[in-house]
């Protein structure tokens, strides 16, 4: 069976974003103060054909910590879509 | 000792970095193409150089999908079996990709892409005069592995000012500790952010990265 696995990339909580404080800046030139803080990161589909949804964020999780994400700067989430 | 220069799609310092070893240091210099894998001609003694540039296009992140090019699964083998291997820049970021060094290069933390002339210092207080260009180039470990880095005198250069003093504000990318560049705890794995192959020419009014490559690679030819 085919499922479709989102996998949620960003960077570490501990780590300066400054993709995501440039876009601050942005989002304050928009007039919109109450942001207080935005981090900007990565999702990425993967289509995998899977015996099982287990099956498929397992393989997910591979991909991911072999290549997608690199924990060394980033954290990864897996989510199948229904 | 010879050198091997593996060219990615999108390196675009690997002719300057053939051009400093063969031309201004005459040094017997190999292309390596990335789709190929066979350094059999290479032994411990020699160097292969990961060069500068946007491997892959920087897609996913620096240096990430270079890893897993059927070279650098050679290049990786080399380097545990002992060889050496030296990357700048973008080769610095497959470096830490693949592993073979720690750590990781993060984005410049004032967002900008930095392309100048900086000042780096080794240990023993010696100071040079390189370029660097990036914007993907500050590094970041974790404080024990930082620690670690410091104990084993792995740190093999800082950024400092003019004088060899260590400050803020002569940290171009807000790299931790002001480290431009590490080796391995064996000491065959060599990567830095700054290009010493762009300061290797007395017609461009800058040879202090013939030094930096001479003490990393040649110190034992020059004793002979």
């Amino acid at each position: 069976m085919n499922y479709s696995v989102e996998i949620k990339v960003m960077p570490l909580k501990e780590l300066l974003d400054p993709q995501g404080k440039a876009v601050m800046g942005g989002l304050q030139n928009l007039g919109l103060e109450n942001v207080e803080d935005v981090r900007v990161g990565k999702n990425i589909t993967l289509q995998i054909n899977a015996a099982s949804a287990e099956e498929a964020i397992e393989l997910a999780t591979i991909a991911s910590k072999k290549l997608l994400a690199n924990p060394v700067m980033e954290y990864f989430e897996v989510f199948v879509n229904k | 000792m010879k050198f091997g220069v593996v060219v990615f799609p999108g390196s675009n310092c690997d002719r300057d970095m053939y051009d400093a070893l063969a031309c201004d240091m005459q040094q017997d210099v190999t292309m390596l193409w990335h789709k190929e894998k066979d350094l059999s001609k290479f032994s411990k003694e020699d160097c292969i150089v990961l060069p500068g540039g946007f491997s892959y296009g920087d897609y996913l992140r620096c240096g990430a999908i270079a890893r897993f090019s059927p070279m650098m699964q050679s290049v990786i083998d080399f380097a545990n079996d002992g060889g050496k291997v030296f990357g700048v820049c973008n080769g610095f970021q497959i470096l830490c990709e693949s592993h073979l060094l720690p750590g990781a290069l993060l984005r410049n933390a004032h967002q900008q892409f930095v392309s100048k002339n900086i000042f780096i210092t080794d240990d023993t207080n010696n100071v040079f005069k390189i370029p660097i260009a990036h914007g993907e180039g500050r590094f970041f470990a974790d404080e024990n592995t930082l620690d670690e880095l410091a104990a084993n005198g792995q740190i093999l250069y800082k950024y400092c000012d003019e004088k060899g003093r260590i400050t803020d504000a002569s940290n171009p990318n807000g790299a931790m500790r002001n480290i431009a560049g590490v080796c391995n705890v064996n000491r065959n794995v060599f990567g830095m952010m700054p290009h010493p192959e762009r300061a290797t020419s007395k017609g461009l009014g800058n040879i202090d990265g013939r030094i930096i490559i001479q003490n990393l690679f040649m110190a034992e030819q020059l004793m002979k």
